[in-house]
């Protein structure tokens, strides 16, 4: 230790002291040492290409965003007026509301399918291996090709069915319908991504020692009451961990919609990521990458919260 | 893994477990009701597939009479090659291997290197700064920075395969650094050391130590960064300006704006779309369901 350089003695020893024996002796080590310049080599790449490729452009998108420019040429500065603009413009406010519901009821709906799946198929039954197989099979499927076999389901197969039987108000597409067409958006993103927190769900339920619930049904417990009292105090930590990936990825919808609505009918199911992508096209750069950066705080500040919630709850594996 | 083969072992320990107690719980009796319900619920996933694989074995007149569940009457297998021609199959096939082999083996190099470097040197703030400034693109979903990257793209000349592989490979780096780090931090030190004293250098040490134990890590990896890669519709679509580099996902929207009502043709450029992934899915099964457990569960 006495030939620590003075600015790596400090944090050496702080950690030496708080860490078990075989890691302190490692990080002893470490720090007493100058670090090997290859470890820089390892690592300046990844930092160099993800400063490059993600970080330069959010944060040269974000400067725009206080702009008005349109992609190409000149431009000035405009102060917030993109933003005050953002706040007031009913197409954008429209996809947010859009947006943050759809996604809400896609994780509740999701989230349940999911854990009564992962319950049914962890429990005694025939051909688990095999049911597994088939539940997961969405979860290898490109999001666009399967919208685009729904759009054919919902727009002819569904209709036909609802003729058939008489059911007026399904005898059109729903894809056209401006109630309705945002439930198929539900429906196969839930299909979609139901397989994902099955598989999570399911890794949770393992976890639980069948003894526990042996004790319980000994003592004349129910099976809604051994699931309320047992299995769903021990899972919440996946229950939440599920929710906050679930979120995050509908609040960034696009492959889905596309492949069934394209945003329509009018703009009713465009979703955020849908508006931001206009302003390539549309010449809305500056506009657009401002109503990016609302999204940005937006979904950041979700996930914070969802994360605050999980705080000291995940069960770890 | 240890996750996945669980629910297994418990299985497995049951018939030893019933015949201790004088009376088998019924917990302990396969259920026939419930297996039934979840084959009933499984139809809500086999049936979109048997649609898709139904009406590509159709004729067009029998594809637009709106029996979608009809079996195929003639079976007609012609579809296939129409498919295979409208969508230039083998070309969109190609650039989306590409595209995912890109995204794939960057992510792996990128991510297994820098993770060995933060985990051998956490003591240094440097190092574990690094790991966190990495960690910020989990909360950074694409949308944010499209417009931007498209133009960087461009103007790099990288606005085909190359650039989406590129940036595939990006966002998934966060999250196989994470992973590989966490999984780096709990592996003993004691083999490394053993070699640095027989004279190895640190790029000997990674190349022939660390890189073989990451090995289940790279599996889980790379599952996770190919099925990204190469379902993803949203990139491509955005950052590639050549339509005929375009991936098999994307050449897809080809039956929304022409061939209006082959749907015979489409459902069989769908199917084969559908098919790789499937194929991989059904050979590598254990693979990927640890891969997408792992990754979800330790995120």
């Amino acid at each position: 230790m006495t030939s620590q350089l003075p600015l790596a003695a400090a944090p050496g020893v702080a950690d030496a002291q708080r860490t078990p024996l075989a890691a302190s002796d490692q990080r002893r080590r470490a720090g007493s040492r100058r670090v090997d310049l290859a470890y820089y080599v390892f690592l300046v790449p990844a930092l160099a290409a993800f400063t490059l490729f993600v970080v330069a452009p959010a944060v040269v998108g974000i400067f725009y965003s206080f702009t008005d420019y349109a992609g190409f040429g000149t431009w000035s500065f405009l102060g917030l007026s993109n933003y005050q603009a953002l706040l007031a413009d009913p197409e954008v406010r429209g996809s947010y509301a859009f947006t943050l519901g759809f996604a809400v009821v896609t994780v509740v709906l999701a989230q349940v399918v999911a854990l009564a799946l992962a319950i049914a198929l962890t429990s005694r039954i025939r051909f688990a291996t095999g049911l597994r197989t088939i539940f997961v099979l969405p979860l290898v499927l490109s999001g666009i090709v399967v919208a685009y076999v729904f759009s054919y389901l919902f727009s002819n197969t569904l209709p036909a069915a609802a003729a058939a039987v008489g059911f007026a108000p399904l005898e059109q597409s729903i894809l056209g319908n401006p109630d309705l067409a945002w439930l198929s958006i539900v429906v196969v993103s839930a299909w979609q991504t139901i397989p994902g927190a099955m598989l999570v769900y399911t890794a949770g339920l393992s976890a639980v020692p069948a003894d526990v619930y042996e004790a319980s049904s000994i003592d004349g417990a129910s099976t809604w009451r051994q699931f309320r009292s047992i299995t769903l105090p021990l899972i919440a930590g996946f229950v939440l961990i599920n929710t906050v990936l679930g979120v995050k990825g509908y609040l960034g919808a696009y492959d889905v919609i596309v492949g069934l609505t394209n945003g329509g009918p009018g703009t009713e199911t465009r979703s955020v990521a849908m508006t931001i992508f206009s302003g390539f096209t549309g010449g809305d750069f500056a506009y657009q990458m401002g109503n990016a950066t609302v999204f940005f705080v937006v979904t950041v500040l979700i996930s914070v919260v969802q994360l605050l919630l999980t705080r000291g709850r995940a069960i770890r594996l | 893994m240890t996750a996945l083969q669980a629910p297994r072992t418990t299985a497995a320990a049951d018939p030893v477990d019933a015949p201790g107690p004088s009376r088998p719980s019924r917990l302990h009796r396969p259920s026939w009701s419930l297996t039934l319900l979840l084959a009933l619920a499984s139809l809500t996933v086999l049936a979109p597939l048997y649609v898709t694989v139904s009406m590509a074995f159709k004729t067009s007149e029998q594809s637009v009479d709106g029996n979608a569940f009809a079996l195929p009457a003639p079976f007609n297998p012609a579809s296939f090659a129409q498919a295979w021609q409208v969508t230039d199959f083998p070309v969109a096939l190609a650039v989306s291997v590409l595209v995912a082999a890109i995204t794939v083996a960057l992510t792996l190099l990128l991510s297994s290197a820098a993770a060995y470097a933060i985990s051998r040197n956490w003591s240094k703030r440097a190092f574990r700064w690094s790991l966190y400034y990495l960690l910020a693109a989990l909360f950074i979903p694409f949308p944010v920075t499209a417009l931007p990257q498209i133009q960087l793209t461009a103007a790099l000349g990288l606005d085909g395969p190359v650039g989406v592989g590129i940036l595939h490979a990006m966002f998934q780096l966060s999250f196989a650094t994470l992973l590989y780090t966490a999984y780096l931090r709990s592996v003993p030190i004691e083999l490394e050391e053993g070699a640095r004293i027989d004279g190895a250098s640190t790029v000997q040490v990674f190349t022939k130590i660390v890189l073989p134990i990451l090995a289940p890590m790279n599996a889980t990896v790379g599952i996770f960064a190919f099925l990204a890669s190469w379902n993803d519709f949203m990139l491509p679509s955005l950052i590639t300006s050549d339509p005929a580099q375009q991936t098999l996902p994307v050449v897809q929207n080809i039956f929304q704006s022409q061939f209006g009502t082959d749907y015979n043709v489409a459902f069989a450029s769908y199917a084969m779309a559908m098919l790789p992934t499937v194929v991989v899915y059904l050979v590598a099964q254990r693979w990927v369901i640890s891969g997408i457990t792992q990754g979800a569960v330790k995120s």
